[in-house]
């Protein structure tokens, strides 16, 4: 139920962003969804990919630092208190966030919450228990490539 | 107003006289000095005494100065080697100051001085404020540092006994310093050359106009600098900008200082025995000649100094001096032999950095020192590449590498430096000896 993230080191500085996506896009690799941490002295830019391996082994030969990282998906509607109800149940479970990002796709009427926790396991039995819908690679490969 | 020791031409302070003996007496004392002191290192120093063997030379085997040169050299390693004490040729109980500089690796360099030692460091701290042309009556701001380093309290004892009146305000707190040179009516500052650059910026976005005050006089060093810097200063802060020369493991500052002139640095020979050698081959090379400066010390008891090579480049200057001294003088020291860099008037070492960031990683990853001016303060930037080891997708986790990076090299160094992480081979390869030091900084 855990997805694969990939995070690349990016120096603050112009142009910095492009090289990593160039490489991807050269070897065809699609971008399912990105996300953007910086600071004022560098950037961390986390990518979830279909083939996260040939991702990485692209990045990698392109001279990135690379780090792969296990985050969850968690499907919710695309209305307000969406990520409302999701955030209370981790915060009544005590599961502890180290970052997120959400994404929308296409025509749905649905939005993908992304998360990175320090207990990937123990945070997705918790979800599941409370009901939410937490996406296999496979489900959100569907859902965003559809 | 009272007289003063030099107010008829020609007159100089007491302790000066030496700066003027004739030539022939002049070696002939520094000979019986150098051999007193190899006597004293060969008794009481066990590297020395070790040193000698080797050379096949005896204590008593130095019959002139041109024997100096079948002496061993002391090198900055060979201080190392003894941290902290064991280059003492006194016992501790005799030793009554202890001075520490930033060593080649983590460790510093320990110095040492009997009381007899720091009356020959007060002495010719005098001659040098009086061949700038400072005296009682003076009121001299002291802003190099307090501490372990040499500059703060050897400039202060001096200008003690010079009769001067000292401030020992140290260093740092640039609007305090302008507050007192004004209020106090300062007539000389001791400092590194681009602090008082840095004073003089900030004093006229306060309305401070320094050339207005009563200075007269500036004695810089700590660290490299240029001619052109001097004609800024001096324009700058309408006074007369003097370069001092020294460094800890032979006495700290005094032992050469520019005079009137301008024209060189007097070395205090009856103290330092200097030599210029051919840094690659030993030898020693003649006067007019550049080469690297090697000193010895002729009175120090505590920690004698035997052929010490400094690594600063420069030449002794093969005329006399037009202000009358008989003692030599060497040119404005301008660059080293080795990678070693001021900043901001303490010595760093590359090799200081490496063990900084080896200490936080456990292997040593590709980094590059950048030294910049900005308004006349040096800043020091060491750019290390992230590596998969160290590298978090959370910028917490980044940040706290960084900071921990960042508080090893100030352990280490004794100064903030600003740590940037940069993408893997981004920092420039190079063949052969890697170039860790990326010096940007323009001595004008």
């Amino acid at each position: 139920m855990k997805l694969h993230q990939l995070s690349v080191f990016l120096e603050n500085k112009p142009g910095r962003l492009s090289e990593p996506c160039v490489a991807l896009a050269d070897a065809g690799i699609n971008i399912l969804t990105l996300s953007l941490a910086d600071t004022q002295q560098f950037g961390i830019l986390r990518l979830i990919v279909r083939d996260w391996q040939k991702a990485r082994d692209v990045l990698e030969k392109a001279g990135c630092v690379v780090k792969v990282t296990e985050v969850v998906a968690i499907e919710v509607a695309d209305q307000p208190g969406g990520l409302a109800t999701v955030l209370k149940a981790l915060e009544s479970e005590s599961v502890n966030i180290e970052y997120m990002y959400a994404f929308t796709f296409r025509s749905e009427d649905k939005a993908v919450l992304v998360f990175r926790f320090d207990d990937p396991d123990a945070a997705v039995a918790k979800l599941q228990d409370r009901k939410l819908n937490v996406l296999s690679p496979v489900e959100l490969y569907e859902l965003v490539e559809q | 107003m009272t007289e003063q020791w030099n107010d008829s031409p020609g007159g100089f302070h007491p302790a000066s006289t030496p700066d003027y003996l004739p030539a022939a007496q002049l070696r002939d004392l520094q000979l019986r000095r150098l051999q007193g002191v190899l006597r004293l290192a060969h008794d009481n120093v066990e590297p020395y005494r070790a040193k000698l063997a080797e050379a096949g030379i005896g204590p008593d085997d130095v019959k002139s100065l041109d024997d100096v040169a079948r002496l061993p050299f002391t090198v900055k390693e060979d201080l190392r080697d003894a941290y902290p004490f064991g280059l003492f040729a006194r016992p501790i109980g005799e030793v009554v100051r202890l001075h520490a500089s930033s060593g080649t690796t983590g460790k510093p360099t320990v110095v040492a001085y009997t009381q007899e030692d720091l009356k020959v460091w007060s002495e010719v701290m005098v001659r040098s404020f009086a061949a700038c042309g400072c005296h009682r009556g003076d009121v001299i701001q002291n802003a190099y540092g307090y501490g372990l380093f040499t500059g703060g309290l050897g400039a202060h004892y001096g200008a003690e006994a010079l009769g001067a009146t000292v401030i020992p305000i140290s260093g740092g707190n640039t609007e305090r310093q302008i507050m007192v040179m004004k209020d106090f009516g300062v007539t000389v500052i001791c400092c590194t050359p681009s602090y008082l650059l840095h004073i003089i910026e900030r004093a006229s976005e306060m309305g401070v106009d320094i050339r207005e005050l009563p200075l007269k006089a500036g004695v810089f060093g700590a660290e490299p600098w240029s001619e052109p810097m001097r004609v800024r200063i001096e324009a700058a802060g309408n006074i007369k900008a003097y370069d001092i020369y020294g460094l800890s493991e032979i006495i700290g500052p005094g032992v050469g200082i520019e005079c009137e002139y301008q024209a060189g640095l007097h070395i205090f020979e009856d103290h330092f025995l200097v030599e210029i050698i051919d840094p690659e081959t030993g030898d020693p090379l003649p006067d007019g000649q550049e080469g690297e400066l090697v000193l010895t010390t002729l009175s120090k008891r505590a920690m004698p100094m035997i052929r010490y090579r400094t690594r600063d480049i420069t030449q002794v200057v093969p005329s006399p001096c037009p202000c009358g001294r008989t003692i030599r003088r060497i040119k404005r020291i301008t660059r080293r032999s080795d990678d070693m860099f001021i900043i901001r008037g303490v010595n760093v070492f590359p090799s200081q950095v490496e063990t900084a960031l080896l200490a936080v990683e456990g292997t040593l990853p590709h980094y590059q020192i950048v030294l910049t001016r900005e308004h006349d303060l040096d800043q020091m930037e060491v750019q290390v590449e992230v590596t998969p080891e160290v590298f978090s997708d959370e910028v917490r986790g980044l940040e706290q590498f960084r900071a921990q990076l960042s508080h090893a090299l100030e352990n280490t160094l004794g100064l903030r430096c600003k740590v940037s992480l940069v993408e893997p081979n981004t920092i420039e390869r190079s063949m052969g000896k890697a170039k860790r030091v990326m010096d940007k900084r323009k001595l004008e």
